[in-house]
């Protein structure tokens, strides 16, 4: 391997001409660096360029500005058949009017590879995918996650360098979905090859990846690991798009170091010892992020420093957790709290109006650029 | 009654292809016992119909003559050999011409923008807007002595002061091809168009990713899959053409005698329906015969039908 990267995008832009002849940018100056045997991620809902730039990879789409490289080699105008990456599709774009054996075989047959050879190798593949005996049938008669997995076996079969998945799981229901990542994941750290992951699931992303880049118009938003993704977004765009945030707009008071105490006007009270990266000033304004499930209800007083009262607006019992909607003085906030103990009195559980108190724990917080 | 109709699914079908069935009964299956019945009988002296059970008829379209030049019994005649094996290439023929002709503009029409495919298809149909036979009718002023064709090629001749004597292009075999191919090229242009437009464009996409470049990507995987609609088409031109007379007879004149017109003769100018039956039901065993081994090879292009 000539690089350290699998595959890299350096300022890569791509614009279409929209049918009413305006210019859109669908991909707009995204670099990025995947690495060799790295389980990769973008992820991003629909519109945000994630597909687009897997089809410069694949060789479907050419870059507008800036350049794809694929192990070091600038790909240009390269077409798809002669980039050493294989595509597995949304559609499964599998060939009706072929055998599965025949399908799988297609990219060999392609390469001039000998009959024994492809039958050999085929009969592999399907073994990898768990499909043995299935040579002979058409994919019609096959179910949606068979036929996905033939999808990945007619792509893997190629050996290739690169395995680029275009939602690949989307058609499939929610359990069989679930089979397919941990299947899917196993599968990648099994071959040591690099598969680049599409998907607008963020929790296929955070289950799967090794690392995600989070897009939204047409932009990288960060570009991390799922731990990092969920734990420290770095701006709002992706503290609210990965999972769920609650926003309360804050003034930095005073910085020491990496924490903050920041003062939060609909609390009236100023959260101290909050984490902070080294790009705010004092005075400041911020948005101050915190998940529900890190919002803790307690059974004590409030004290206006960590303890804060709140009205119960609404709760939902969701089976394993109980969603808790509450009003502190015109904020609105989402408090989730796990159903740990198995309880059926609804007299237990948080009715409207009542008055409960909220624990805030300063590492729990972020505090992030307002925009 | 309306209950029970309410809820058998099979009184329901029933009731549905009621009114198809009775016309075809009525229109079809009894004009064809007729036509076999007519076809045993004689030609009476005054053009009527004898009716006997002989195959007189049957023997001679297969070539045994009673009218013999050397004045033995039965002697062969092929002369209506001839003309159904003359029918046969014609429609063969036709038919080839026109998938040459129609799948690249088919293919051409499916991958275009979606805006554009309506006009074009639009403009496919145009023609067919206009009678029939009346096309035929521009086909002689396009192809006879003083046509179009043979003016502005002696216009361009005299322009390059070559010599140039009109091209004798009606009343020949090449006429009625062109006439043909004319009049039946949308019949294969839609349904082919029908099955390319099906294809999935993430096929293309995977064949290339797979490493088939253009050539490979059409033979092993567009063209497998617009069969379909080649069989159905061939079998919208195929049949026809096999039978009709209206081409033949205006392009063709005296030259050119397909079944259609020997038919038609039998009936109008001959006055011998029982001749004339018989050579029916022999066209349509023989466009049968190849229907049958030729959907048993490709099928009936049944997904086209489905679309």
């Amino acid at each position: 391997m000539s690089s350290e990267f699998a595959v890299e995008l350096r300022d890569v832009v791509k614009k279409f001409i929209t049918p009413e002849g305006n210019e859109l940018s669908a991909v707009d100056h995204v670099t990025m660096q995947i690495k060799n045997g790295e389980f990769f991620s973008m992820l991003g809902s629909s519109g945000c360029g994630k597909t687009t730039s897997l089809r410069m990879i694949a060789g479907f789409e050419w870059p507008t500005e800036g350049e794809v490289f694929i192990e070091g080699q600038p790909m240009g105008h390269i077409p798809p058949f002669q980039r050493k990456v294989n595509t597995v599709f949304q559609s499964y774009a599998l060939f009706q009017h072929m055998t599965v054996a025949q399908n799988i075989g297609f990219g060999l047959e392609m390469e001039g590879v000998e009959k024994s050879e492809i039958k050999k190798r085929v009969g592999r593949a399907l073994e990898m995918v768990q499909l043995t005996g299935m040579e002979r049938r058409q994919p019609k008669q096959l179910s949606g996650g068979q036929q996905q997995r033939v999808a990945v076996a007619r792509a893997l079969v190629k050996t290739p360098s690169v395995l680029l998945l275009d939602e690949p799981l989307g058609a499939l229901d929610l359990k069989l979905r679930k089979e397919m990542q941990l299947e899917l994941k196993a599968l990648q750290q099994q071959l040591g090859i690099t598969f680049i992951y599409v998907t607008h699931d963020q929790e296929e992303a955070l289950t799967m990846s090794d690392r995600i880049a989070v897009m939204s118009k047409g932009k990288v938003q960060q570009l991390a690991t799922p731990v990092e993704i969920y734990e420290r977004p770095t701006n709002k765009f992706v503290a609210d798009f990965i999972g769920e945030s609650n926003f309360l707009e804050g003034v930095i008071k005073e910085i020491s170091k990496d924490e903050a105490t920041v003062y939060v006007p609909v609390l009236n009270a100023e959260l101290k010892g909050m984490p902070m990266s080294p790009d705010f000033v004092n005075g400041e304004e911020v948005a101050v992020s915190m998940r529900p499930e890190k919002i803790r209800i307690v059974e004590r007083e409030a004290d206006g420093d960590t303890l804060f009262k709140a009205k119960v607006l609404n709760s939902v019992y969701i089976g394993s957790d109980t969603h808790v909607y509450v009003d502190m003085q015109g904020a609105r906030l989402k408090v989730m709290e796990q159903n740990r103990i198995s309880r059926l009195d609804p007299s237990s559980f948080y009715s409207k109006e009542q008055m409960i108190t909220l624990l805030f724990m300063p590492e729990n917080t972020l505090i992030l650029k307002k925009g | 009654m309306l209950k029970r109709l309410r809820e058998s699914k099979s009184m329901q079908g029933t009731f549905l292809a009621l009114p198809t069935t009775l016309w075809m009964f009525v229109l079809l299956i009894i004009p064809l016992i007729l036509t076999l019945i007519v076809s045993f009988g004689k030609r009476s002296p005054d053009g009527n119909v004898i009716y006997t059970f002989s195959f007189d008829n049957y023997a001679r379209l297969i070539g045994i003559s009673h009218t013999c030049a050397d004045g033995s019994a039965t002697c062969f005649d092929p002369l209506y050999i001839n003309i159904l094996w003359r029918s046969l290439t014609l429609a063969f023929n036709t038919t080839v011409v026109v998938i040459l002709m129609a799948y690249p503009l088919s293919y051409f029409i499916a991958r275009a923008k979606p805006a554009q495919r309506n006009i074009y298809l639009f403009m496919v149909l145009i023609p067919l807007w206009t009678n029939f036979v009346i096309r035929v009718y521009a086909w002689m002023m396009l192809l006879r002595k003083e046509g179009a064709i043979n003016i502005i090629i002696g216009w361009v001749a005299s322009l390059l002061h070559l010599p140039f004597t009109p091209l004798e292009m009606l009343y020949t075999p090449g006429a009625v091809l062109v006439g043909m191919v004319y009049e039946f090229l949308p019949f294969m242009i839609l349904p082919i168009y029908t099955s390319l437009e099906k294809i999935d464009g993430s096929l293309y996409e995977a064949a290339a990713d797979l490493g088939a470049n253009a050539v490979r990507t059409f033979l092993r995987v567009t063209l497998p899959l617009s069969m379909p609609g080649v069989v159905a088409g061939t079998i919208l031109v195929f049949v026809p053409v096999m039978g009709t007379f209206v081409v033949s007879d205006l392009l063709g004149g005296k030259q050119v005698i397909l079944v259609g017109n020997l038919i038609q003769r039998q009936f109008l100018d001959a006055r011998d329906p029982a001749f004339g039956s018989a050579a029916s039901l022999i066209l349509m065993v023989m466009t049968l015969i190849v229907t049958y081994f030729y959907t048993r090879k490709f099928g009936f292009g049944e997904e086209i039908v489905a679309a």
